[in-house]
Protein backbone atom coordinates (compact mmCIF):
# COMPACT_ATOMS: atom_id res chain seq x y z
CA UNK A 1 0.00 0.00 0.00
CA UNK A 2 1.18 3.52 -0.79
CA UNK A 3 0.13 6.31 1.51
CA UNK A 4 0.28 10.08 1.12
CA UNK A 5 0.40 12.13 4.34
CA UNK A 6 -0.98 15.57 3.48
CA UNK A 7 0.88 18.36 5.21
CA UNK A 8 -0.77 21.75 5.80
CA UNK A 9 0.77 24.77 7.50
CA UNK A 10 -0.09 24.10 11.15
CA UNK A 11 -0.42 20.30 10.91
CA UNK A 12 1.39 18.83 13.90
CA UNK A 13 0.57 15.11 14.00
CA UNK A 14 1.98 14.21 10.62
CA UNK A 15 4.93 12.31 12.06
CA UNK A 16 2.65 10.25 14.28
CA UNK A 17 0.48 9.44 11.26
CA UNK A 18 3.52 8.66 9.14
CA UNK A 19 4.97 6.33 11.74
CA UNK A 20 1.68 4.43 12.22
CA UNK A 21 1.17 4.12 8.48
CA UNK A 22 4.70 2.90 7.91
CA UNK A 23 5.21 0.63 10.91
CA UNK A 24 1.75 -0.86 11.31
CA UNK A 25 0.02 -0.44 7.96
CA UNK A 26 3.21 -1.54 6.18
CA UNK A 27 2.67 1.28 3.74
CA UNK A 28 5.22 3.36 1.91
CA UNK A 29 4.43 6.87 3.08
CA UNK A 30 5.29 10.11 1.40
CA UNK A 31 4.57 13.58 2.68
CA UNK A 32 2.62 15.78 0.30
CA UNK A 33 2.62 19.55 0.71
CA UNK A 34 -0.75 21.33 0.60
CA UNK A 35 0.21 23.31 -2.50
CA UNK A 36 0.59 20.20 -4.66
CA UNK A 37 -2.00 19.53 -7.34
CA UNK A 38 -1.71 15.76 -7.34
CA UNK A 39 -0.98 12.82 -5.08
CA UNK A 40 1.99 10.53 -5.81
CA UNK A 41 1.06 8.10 -8.58
CA UNK A 42 -0.54 4.92 -7.29
CA UNK A 43 -1.46 6.30 -3.86
CA UNK A 44 -3.93 3.99 -2.12
CA UNK A 45 -4.43 6.04 1.02
CA UNK A 46 -4.41 9.77 1.75
CA UNK A 47 -4.04 10.73 5.41
CA UNK A 48 -5.02 14.18 6.70
CA UNK A 49 -3.24 14.40 10.06
CA UNK A 50 -4.19 16.31 13.18
CA UNK A 51 -3.05 19.76 14.17
CA UNK A 52 -4.21 23.31 13.80
CA UNK A 53 -4.03 24.01 10.08
CA UNK A 54 -3.95 27.76 9.44
CA UNK A 55 -4.26 28.35 13.18
CA UNK A 56 -7.93 27.29 13.04
CA UNK A 57 -8.63 30.71 11.48
CA UNK A 58 -12.17 31.37 10.24
CA UNK A 59 -13.37 27.87 11.17
CA UNK A 60 -11.34 24.75 11.98
CA UNK A 61 -10.20 23.18 8.73
CA UNK A 62 -11.95 25.78 6.58
CA UNK A 63 -8.89 27.20 4.86
CA UNK A 64 -7.05 23.89 4.53
CA UNK A 65 -10.17 22.43 2.89
CA UNK A 66 -9.70 24.93 0.03
CA UNK A 67 -5.99 24.14 -0.51
CA UNK A 68 -4.95 22.99 -4.00
CA UNK A 69 -4.11 19.47 -2.81
CA UNK A 70 -7.70 18.96 -1.68
CA UNK A 71 -8.87 18.76 -5.30
CA UNK A 72 -6.48 15.83 -5.69
CA UNK A 73 -7.78 14.26 -2.47
CA UNK A 74 -11.35 14.74 -3.70
CA UNK A 75 -10.51 13.08 -7.02
CA UNK A 76 -8.75 10.25 -5.16
CA UNK A 77 -11.87 9.72 -3.02
CA UNK A 78 -14.10 9.82 -6.10
CA UNK A 79 -12.04 7.02 -7.62
CA UNK A 80 -12.68 5.01 -4.44
CA UNK A 81 -9.25 5.67 -2.94
CA UNK A 82 -8.98 5.55 0.84
CA UNK A 83 -8.93 8.80 2.81
CA UNK A 84 -8.34 8.99 6.57
CA UNK A 85 -8.85 12.31 8.37
CA UNK A 86 -7.81 12.41 12.02
CA UNK A 87 -8.86 15.25 14.34
CA UNK A 88 -8.08 18.42 12.34
CA UNK A 89 -8.08 16.10 9.32
CA UNK A 90 -11.72 15.22 10.11
CA UNK A 91 -12.54 18.92 10.40
CA UNK A 92 -10.91 19.48 7.00
CA UNK A 93 -12.90 16.62 5.43
CA UNK A 94 -16.24 18.04 6.55
CA UNK A 95 -15.26 21.54 5.40
CA UNK A 96 -14.19 20.07 2.05
CA UNK A 97 -17.57 18.39 1.64
CA UNK A 98 -16.09 14.88 1.66
CA UNK A 99 -18.07 14.03 4.79
CA UNK A 100 -21.37 15.53 5.97
CA UNK A 101 -21.91 17.72 9.03
CA UNK A 102 -19.54 20.00 10.89
CA UNK A 103 -17.42 20.00 14.06
CA UNK A 104 -18.35 22.75 16.47
CA UNK A 105 -16.79 24.02 19.70
CA UNK A 106 -16.90 21.42 22.49
CA UNK A 107 -20.11 21.83 24.49
CA UNK A 108 -18.13 22.65 27.66
CA UNK A 109 -15.97 25.20 25.75
CA UNK A 110 -12.77 23.50 26.90
CA UNK A 111 -9.95 21.92 24.97
CA UNK A 112 -10.05 18.27 26.04
CA UNK A 113 -6.88 16.17 26.09
CA UNK A 114 -7.29 12.75 27.68
CA UNK A 115 -7.80 9.05 27.07
CA UNK A 116 -11.25 8.10 25.81
CA UNK A 117 -13.11 4.84 25.22
CA UNK A 118 -14.86 4.26 21.90
CA UNK A 119 -17.04 1.53 20.47
CA UNK A 120 -16.15 0.21 17.04
CA UNK A 121 -19.49 0.34 15.26
CA UNK A 122 -18.64 -1.96 12.37
CA UNK A 123 -15.73 -4.23 11.51
CA UNK A 124 -16.28 -4.71 7.80
CA UNK A 125 -14.56 -1.62 6.41
CA UNK A 126 -11.00 -1.09 5.15
CA UNK A 127 -10.27 0.81 8.39
CA UNK A 128 -11.71 -1.56 11.00
CA UNK A 129 -11.53 -5.15 9.73
CA UNK A 130 -9.01 -6.08 12.43
CA UNK A 131 -11.35 -4.96 15.18
CA UNK A 132 -14.47 -6.79 16.31
CA UNK A 133 -17.89 -5.20 15.87
CA UNK A 134 -18.80 -3.57 19.18
CA UNK A 135 -15.23 -3.76 20.50
CA UNK A 136 -14.36 -1.12 23.07
CA UNK A 137 -11.03 0.57 22.43
CA UNK A 138 -9.16 3.18 24.44
CA UNK A 139 -7.42 5.93 22.50
CA UNK A 140 -6.43 9.55 22.99
CA UNK A 141 -8.52 12.61 22.21
CA UNK A 142 -7.13 16.14 22.02
CA UNK A 143 -9.45 18.75 20.57
CA UNK A 144 -11.35 21.95 21.22
CA UNK A 145 -13.79 21.55 18.35
CA UNK A 146 -15.03 17.98 18.23
CA UNK A 147 -18.72 18.49 18.75
CA UNK A 148 -20.24 16.75 15.72
CA UNK A 149 -23.34 18.53 14.45
CA UNK A 150 -25.55 17.94 11.42
CA UNK A 151 -29.21 18.54 10.67
CA UNK A 152 -31.70 15.87 11.72
CA UNK A 153 -32.12 14.62 8.16
CA UNK A 154 -28.36 14.14 7.69
CA UNK A 155 -28.02 12.37 11.04
CA UNK A 156 -30.92 10.06 10.12
CA UNK A 157 -29.27 9.26 6.79
CA UNK A 158 -25.81 8.66 8.29
CA UNK A 159 -27.28 6.44 11.01
CA UNK A 160 -29.60 4.67 8.58
CA UNK A 161 -26.73 3.83 6.25
CA UNK A 162 -24.59 2.57 9.14
CA UNK A 163 -21.97 5.21 8.53
CA UNK A 164 -21.07 5.91 12.16
CA UNK A 165 -17.55 4.49 12.59
CA UNK A 166 -16.94 5.08 16.31
CA UNK A 167 -18.95 6.37 19.27
CA UNK A 168 -17.74 7.76 22.57
CA UNK A 169 -18.49 5.45 25.49
CA UNK A 170 -17.27 4.60 28.99
CA UNK A 171 -14.93 1.72 29.86
CA UNK A 172 -17.81 -0.77 29.75
CA UNK A 173 -19.27 0.54 26.54
CA UNK A 174 -21.98 2.53 28.34
CA UNK A 175 -23.32 5.62 26.64
CA UNK A 176 -25.10 7.56 29.35
CA UNK A 177 -24.07 11.06 28.32
CA UNK A 178 -21.18 11.41 30.78
CA UNK A 179 -18.92 9.44 28.44
CA UNK A 180 -19.46 11.96 25.64
CA UNK A 181 -16.60 14.45 25.97
CA UNK A 182 -17.74 17.16 23.57
CA UNK A 183 -21.50 17.07 23.04
CA UNK A 184 -21.47 15.27 19.68
CA UNK A 185 -24.87 14.17 18.39
CA UNK A 186 -25.47 10.46 19.18
CA UNK A 187 -21.95 10.26 20.71
CA UNK A 188 -20.49 10.26 17.20
CA UNK A 189 -16.67 10.17 17.22
CA UNK A 190 -16.15 9.28 13.56
CA UNK A 191 -18.10 8.74 10.35
CA UNK A 192 -17.67 7.15 6.93
CA UNK A 193 -18.52 8.43 3.48
CA UNK A 194 -21.30 6.75 1.50
CA UNK A 195 -18.86 4.23 -0.01
CA UNK A 196 -16.94 3.71 3.25
CA UNK A 197 -13.65 4.69 1.62
CA UNK A 198 -13.41 8.00 3.52
CA UNK A 199 -13.19 7.98 7.32
CA UNK A 200 -13.02 11.04 9.56
CA UNK A 201 -12.61 10.76 13.33
CA UNK A 202 -11.69 13.06 16.19
CA UNK A 203 -9.69 10.55 18.32
CA UNK A 204 -6.07 9.68 17.62
CA UNK A 205 -5.57 5.95 16.91
CA UNK A 206 -2.17 6.78 15.39
CA UNK A 207 -0.88 7.69 18.84
CA UNK A 208 -1.80 4.34 20.38
CA UNK A 209 0.40 1.92 18.48
CA UNK A 210 3.20 1.39 21.00
CA UNK A 211 2.87 0.01 24.57
CA UNK A 212 5.55 2.48 25.59
CA UNK A 213 3.10 5.36 25.27
CA UNK A 214 0.15 3.84 27.04
CA UNK A 215 -1.65 1.43 24.75
CA UNK A 216 -1.94 -0.23 21.40
CA UNK A 217 -5.67 0.01 20.72
CA UNK A 218 -5.01 2.21 17.71
CA UNK A 219 -3.04 -0.50 15.94
CA UNK A 220 -6.18 -2.24 14.74
CA UNK A 221 -6.95 0.56 12.33
CA UNK A 222 -3.55 0.44 10.66
CA UNK A 223 -3.51 -3.38 10.66
CA UNK A 224 -6.88 -3.24 8.94
CA UNK A 225 -5.42 -0.94 6.31
CA UNK A 226 -2.47 -3.31 5.88
CA UNK A 227 -4.85 -6.23 5.38
CA UNK A 228 -7.06 -4.37 2.91
CA UNK A 229 -6.81 -5.79 -0.58
CA UNK A 230 -8.82 -3.43 -2.69
CA UNK A 231 -8.57 -3.90 -6.39
CA UNK A 232 -10.22 -1.99 -9.22
CA UNK A 233 -14.01 -2.27 -9.32
CA UNK A 234 -14.15 -4.93 -6.65
CA UNK A 235 -17.08 -5.10 -4.27
CA UNK A 236 -18.47 -2.45 -1.98
CA UNK A 237 -15.10 -1.42 -0.64
CA UNK A 238 -13.13 -1.83 -3.84
CA UNK A 239 -11.30 1.15 -5.20
CA UNK A 240 -9.44 2.14 -8.32
CA UNK A 241 -5.88 3.27 -8.62
CA UNK A 242 -4.98 6.58 -10.17
CA UNK A 243 -5.20 6.34 -13.92
CA UNK A 244 -2.84 9.22 -14.62
CA UNK A 245 0.46 8.77 -12.80
CA UNK A 246 2.66 11.82 -12.80
CA UNK A 247 6.32 11.37 -11.98
CA UNK A 248 7.35 14.93 -11.24
CA UNK A 249 5.31 15.61 -8.08
CA UNK A 250 6.20 12.16 -6.83
CA UNK A 251 9.91 12.95 -6.96
CA UNK A 252 9.28 16.23 -5.18
CA UNK A 253 7.36 14.47 -2.47
CA UNK A 254 10.07 11.89 -1.98
CA UNK A 255 12.55 14.65 -1.44
CA UNK A 256 10.29 16.29 1.12
CA UNK A 257 9.77 12.95 2.83
CA UNK A 258 13.52 12.58 3.30
CA UNK A 259 13.41 14.63 6.49
CA UNK A 260 11.29 11.92 8.05
CA UNK A 261 13.87 9.26 7.42
CA UNK A 262 14.73 8.78 11.06
CA UNK A 263 11.43 6.93 11.40
CA UNK A 264 12.48 4.51 8.71
CA UNK A 265 15.21 2.99 10.88
CA UNK A 266 13.23 0.00 12.14
CA UNK A 267 10.79 -0.30 9.27
CA UNK A 268 11.64 -4.00 9.05
CA UNK A 269 10.19 -4.74 12.49
CA UNK A 270 7.52 -7.42 12.26
CA UNK A 271 3.93 -6.50 12.89
CA UNK A 272 2.24 -8.02 15.87
CA UNK A 273 -1.49 -8.68 15.90
CA UNK A 274 -3.64 -6.77 18.38
CA UNK A 275 -5.05 -9.02 21.11
CA UNK A 276 -8.83 -9.32 20.86
CA UNK B 1 -17.37 50.04 -3.04
CA UNK B 2 -17.56 48.55 0.43
CA UNK B 3 -19.51 45.69 1.83
CA UNK B 4 -20.13 44.04 5.12
CA UNK B 5 -20.81 40.32 5.50
CA UNK B 6 -22.42 39.09 8.69
CA UNK B 7 -22.25 35.37 9.41
CA UNK B 8 -24.45 33.98 12.16
CA UNK B 9 -25.30 30.53 13.43
CA UNK B 10 -28.57 29.08 12.22
CA UNK B 11 -31.43 28.80 14.66
CA UNK B 12 -31.25 25.67 16.74
CA UNK B 13 -27.46 25.31 16.45
CA UNK B 14 -25.91 25.25 19.89
CA UNK B 15 -23.78 28.37 20.46
CA UNK B 16 -21.74 27.69 23.60
CA UNK B 17 -19.67 30.87 23.11
CA UNK B 18 -22.82 32.98 22.91
CA UNK B 19 -24.13 31.25 26.03
CA UNK B 20 -20.90 32.00 27.91
CA UNK B 21 -21.05 35.68 26.88
CA UNK B 22 -24.71 35.83 27.87
CA UNK B 23 -23.80 34.42 31.28
CA UNK B 24 -20.97 36.92 31.69
CA UNK B 25 -23.33 39.83 30.94
CA UNK B 26 -25.77 38.52 33.53
CA UNK B 27 -22.97 38.25 36.08
CA UNK B 28 -22.07 41.90 35.37
CA UNK B 29 -25.59 42.84 36.37
CA UNK B 30 -26.63 43.90 32.87
CA UNK B 31 -30.29 43.02 32.94
CA UNK B 32 -32.83 42.79 30.14
CA UNK B 33 -31.00 40.44 27.75
CA UNK B 34 -33.13 37.44 26.89
CA UNK B 35 -30.59 35.65 24.73
CA UNK B 36 -27.39 36.29 22.82
CA UNK B 37 -25.80 34.59 19.80
CA UNK B 38 -22.26 35.21 18.58
CA UNK B 39 -21.41 35.71 14.92
CA UNK B 40 -18.71 37.10 12.66
CA UNK B 41 -18.44 40.32 10.63
CA UNK B 42 -16.25 40.73 7.54
CA UNK B 43 -15.62 44.24 6.22
CA UNK B 44 -14.74 44.02 2.55
CA UNK B 45 -13.48 46.51 -0.01
CA UNK B 46 -14.55 45.64 -3.53
CA UNK B 47 -12.73 46.43 -6.75
CA UNK B 48 -15.99 47.00 -8.58
CA UNK B 49 -18.54 49.80 -8.37
CA UNK B 50 -21.26 47.73 -9.96
CA UNK B 51 -23.70 46.50 -7.31
CA UNK B 52 -24.74 43.48 -9.39
CA UNK B 53 -21.16 42.36 -9.91
CA UNK B 54 -20.44 43.01 -6.22
CA UNK B 55 -23.38 40.87 -5.24
CA UNK B 56 -22.06 38.01 -7.35
CA UNK B 57 -18.58 38.26 -5.85
CA UNK B 58 -19.88 38.40 -2.30
CA UNK B 59 -22.32 35.57 -2.75
CA UNK B 60 -19.52 33.38 -4.13
CA UNK B 61 -17.23 34.40 -1.25
CA UNK B 62 -19.89 33.50 1.31
CA UNK B 63 -20.90 30.23 -0.29
CA UNK B 64 -17.36 29.05 -0.95
CA UNK B 65 -15.61 30.12 2.22
CA UNK B 66 -16.97 32.75 4.59
CA UNK B 67 -19.98 30.76 5.79
CA UNK B 68 -20.37 27.04 6.38
CA UNK B 69 -23.96 26.69 5.31
CA UNK B 70 -24.40 23.48 7.29
CA UNK B 71 -24.64 25.59 10.44
CA UNK B 72 -24.35 29.23 9.41
CA UNK B 73 -26.40 31.90 7.62
CA UNK B 74 -24.91 34.92 5.93
CA UNK B 75 -26.15 38.40 5.23
CA UNK B 76 -24.45 40.85 2.88
CA UNK B 77 -24.74 44.62 2.93
CA UNK B 78 -23.30 46.57 0.00
CA UNK B 79 -22.57 50.26 0.41
CA UNK B 80 -22.44 52.13 -2.88
CA UNK B 81 -21.75 55.58 -1.39
CA UNK B 82 -19.58 56.12 1.59
CA UNK B 83 -17.44 58.69 3.31
CA UNK B 84 -13.78 57.84 2.80
CA UNK B 85 -11.95 56.12 5.60
CA UNK B 86 -14.79 54.21 7.13
CA UNK B 87 -18.12 52.61 6.71
CA UNK B 88 -20.85 54.96 5.50
CA UNK B 89 -23.01 57.33 7.41
CA UNK B 90 -26.53 56.07 7.72
CA UNK B 91 -27.79 59.02 5.60
CA UNK B 92 -25.90 58.34 2.37
CA UNK B 93 -25.93 54.59 2.60
CA UNK B 94 -27.51 52.66 -0.18
CA UNK B 95 -27.87 49.18 1.07
CA UNK B 96 -28.63 45.90 -0.56
CA UNK B 97 -29.23 42.75 1.30
CA UNK B 98 -28.38 39.30 0.11
CA UNK B 99 -29.37 36.70 2.55
CA UNK B 100 -28.19 33.16 2.34
CA UNK B 101 -29.74 30.32 4.25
Amino acid sequence: MKAAIILFPGSNRERDALRAVEKIANAKPSVVWHGEHSLPAGSDLAVLPGGFSYGDYLRCGAIAARAPVMDAVRAHARRGGLVLGICNGFQILVEAGLLPGVLMRNANLRFICRMQHLTVERADTPFTSNYAKGQIIKVAIAHGEGNYVADAETIARVEGEGRVAFRYCDARGGRNGDANPNGSVNDIAGIYSERFNVLGLMPHPENLIDPLVGGIDGRGMFESLAAFKGTPDQGTFGYRRSATPSAAPFMLNRRRAACFNFFHADASATRRPTPG
Amino acid sequence: MKARVVVTLKDGILDPQGKAIEGALKSLGIAGIDSLRQGKIFEIELATNDPTAAEGVLRAACEKLLANQVVENFQVEIFSNFASGGLPEQANMSEENITGT
